[in-house]
């Protein structure tokens, strides 16, 4: 059996990574505009209009999608500038805006009911009840789902709902539900929900000291290095903790989602869309990965049955890995 | 305002369980919410020994609410949700889209704080389809609640998480587990050996985190009991209290005598220091991090 075309969306933190994506083989980008309407709010990092308005110009010219994520909670105050961004999005011919917030939603559906609407992996929809109530209150037409289910539980998903599925392939991983993680507002202020930023580099701060170079998080020790060690970014959730006098990654190692090697099942599953993440990442890394999961995608699409995994592929996004590991996250039942 | 006791977040034996609700039927609380909120695999008091306990508090006089589970993945976990929602008897806290769906236009139903309501639109939209209360999103301060309800058109009550370690994260994985080397499928239920959470302390030993089995709390005590005018101020129409291993009456008696200001917020909060796990914070109300504790 043929499997279904499945969709590689790859991100696009700036317009050179936009058009590396789409020179490289994406099906689609996902980029943001450059505030917190989206769960990427970095400085450097995001589009303008005019770069938005260019990167849609270069994607369509190409016959790819651009998919804008407007995936932060509107807070109170603020409600016009992500009103904004939805009009605007509409404005630019997005070919779809992917959203976690109802009221948002509501509002996108009501006042440009021709733009596409895909609920974002930040309105944490782990089951087929709150994926339907999205698609029947809004019409969304895609869900991107956390990194939390076992594949068996995605495929129970997906027997329960008529919205396309999109899920991870590649990228830094989420341990917790994405959408119901307060952890980096508990410890610096901002979080993904309210801010767009997970532990934000403004919090961060580098220490040489005789126990070692550390990082610290908002003064919060997230981990301390021996010097044959290589420090990583401090995310607070892939620190070591000190938990009953022992010492560990007690949440998570710094690691990467690989899926690779899913790859046949999630095609036979019908899996409409692979995501791989990492719009704070440089045109290099979208290249690397892109050009990899394009020719894994091609390869498994012509044989599914004998598809293999090369050893290649999986150097090229070792290097790119976090901690230079690769995991296949939740997917992988005993993982959890 | 009314006072209201939140679900036991943590893993009791039954007995403990029981009694504990048993003295809750004294205490001087108006609202108490009950079930399993955190994980499928908490299976010593079953749906129908909540609805019993639920029974023996409203003849207490409490307004009791079932709460659902907060991450529903299997097909087991949603036919749970089911059975809640279509229990006729009591109202239900959602605390998933999927439970709201289940409630929506059928049933008045409570939205519970994973919910992520940040501004009006949303709680009007939800207060459309039969909510009646919403709880804030932890990380919310007290200047944004002031703009929701500002803003807002529905006429929902407001609860406000004011006491109790701040329930921060849900994970797939279960940390209390990984902590004994245990899968989650077999984890022989570790959770019962922390009867207020696991410490999770930086190198340094600052106490950072608490691990609940799949759920991530604040190693300190979310406090807002010197707060309360402010909540009153803000608008807020119930107070939560989380439930902890000891001294929870006591707790919720404190609160019952500062919101009827039998006590001045120095006086509770000076007599609820000796009856916590852990020291207070209360930066999510001030706009701070959520770890800070700002004084008056």
């Amino acid at each position: 059996m043929q499997p279904e075309k499945i969709e590689l969306v790859c991100p696009a933190g700036s317009l050179p990574a936009l058009k590396t994506a789409i020179d490289h083989g994406a099906d689609c980008v996902y980029m943001g505009f450059r505030d917190d309407t989206n769960a990427r709010n970095f400085t450097g990092l995001n589009f303008s209009f005019d770069n938005a308005k260019e990167g849609v110009r270069y994607a369509h010219a190409k016959g790819r999608k651009v998919l804008l994520a407007l995936n932060t909670y509107p807070q109170a105050d603020g409600w016009q500038r992500w009103r904004t961004a939805i009009d605007n999005a509409a404005e630019l011919g997005m070919d779809a805006v992917i959203l976690a917030d109802p009221g948002l939603m509501q509002y996108a559906a009501k006042t440009h009911p021709e733009l596409r609407l895909h609920l974002s992996v930040q309105g944490s929809a782990t089951n087929y009840e709150a994926i339907n109530f999205y698609h029947e209150m809004f019409g969304i037409r895609r869900a991107v789902v956390p990194r939390v289910l076992a594949l068996a539980q995605v495929e129970q998903l997906m027997a329960g709902t008529p919205v396309e599925i999109e899920l991870f392939g590649f990228g830094g991983l989420c341990v917790m539900v994405e959408g119901r993680c307060a952890l980096s507002s508990y410890a610096t202020g901002d979080s993904p929900n309210t801010c767009g930023v997970c532990s934000p580099p403004k919090a961060v701060r580098w220490q040489e000291t005789p126990k070692g170079l550390e990082s610290r998080l908002n003064g919060i020790l997230i981990d301390r290095y021996d010097p044959e060690e290589k420090a990583g970014y401090p995310t607070l959730c892939k620190g070591r903790f000190d938990v009953e006098g022992e010492t560990y990654y007690a949440i998570e190692e710094p690691t990467s989602l690989n899926t690779l090697e899913l790859l046949p099942k999630l095609m036979n599953m019908g899996i409409a869309a692979i995501k791989i993440e990492g719009r704070q990442r440089s045109p290099a890394y979208v290249e690397q990965v892109t050009r990899v999961w394009r020719q894994a995608i091609d390869s498994c699409q012509r044989d599914t049955q004998s598809f293999t995994v090369k050893p290649a592929w999986m150097a090229e996004l070792g290097k790119v890995s976090e901690g230079q590991q690769q995991t296949l996250g939740a997917y992988y039942r005993p993982w959890k | 305002m009314k006072l209201a006791l939140g679900p036991v977040l943590y893993y009791w034996d039954r007995d403990t369980m029981l009694d504990f609700y048993d003295q809750m039927a004294d205490a001087p609380v108006d609202i108490i919410y009950l079930g399993e909120t955190v994980c499928s695999r908490r299976h010593l008091l079953r749906l129908q020994d909540y609805l019993d306990v639920a029974e023996r508090l409203v003849a207490a006089g409490k307004e009791v609410v079932i709460a659902t589970q907060t991450l529903i993945e299997s097909e087991y976990d949603v036919k749970t949700l089911r059975r809640i929602a279509g229990n006729e008897k009591f109202r239900v806290e959602a605390n998933d889209m999927g439970a709201v769906r289940l409630l929506a236009n059928k049933t008045p139903f409570v939205a519970g704080s994973t919910l992520n309501v940040f501004n009006s639109q949303t709680l009007d939209l939800l207060a459309g389809l039969g909510a009646t209360r919403w709880v804030m999103p932890v990380e919310m301060s007290r200047a944004a609640l002031a703009s929701v309800l500002r803003q807002r058109q529905s006429a929902v009550e407001t609860e406000v998480f004011a006491y109790g370690r701040l329930p921060l994260a849900y994970s797939a994985r279960c940390f209390t587990a990984r902590h004994h080397n245990l899968q989650k499928d077999d984890c022989q239920f570790k959770c019962l050996d922390y009867e207020d959470g696991l410490a999770l302390k930086t190198r340094e030993g600052q106490p950072f985190l608490t691990l609940n089995g799949i759920q991530t709390q604040s190693a300190l005590v979310h406090n807002l009991i010197a707060e309360l005018d402010t909540l009153q101020d803000a608008g807020v129409d119930v107070v939560r209290v989380s439930p902890q291993a000891h001294h929870s009456g006591e707790i919720l008696r404190l609160f019952r005598e500062c919101m009827e200001r039998r006590l001045t917020p120095a006086q509770a909060l000076s007599q609820i220091e000796g009856l916590m796990p852990a020291a207070s914070c209360n930066g999510y109300w001030h706009d701070q991090p959520g770890l800070e504790f700002i004084s008056r």
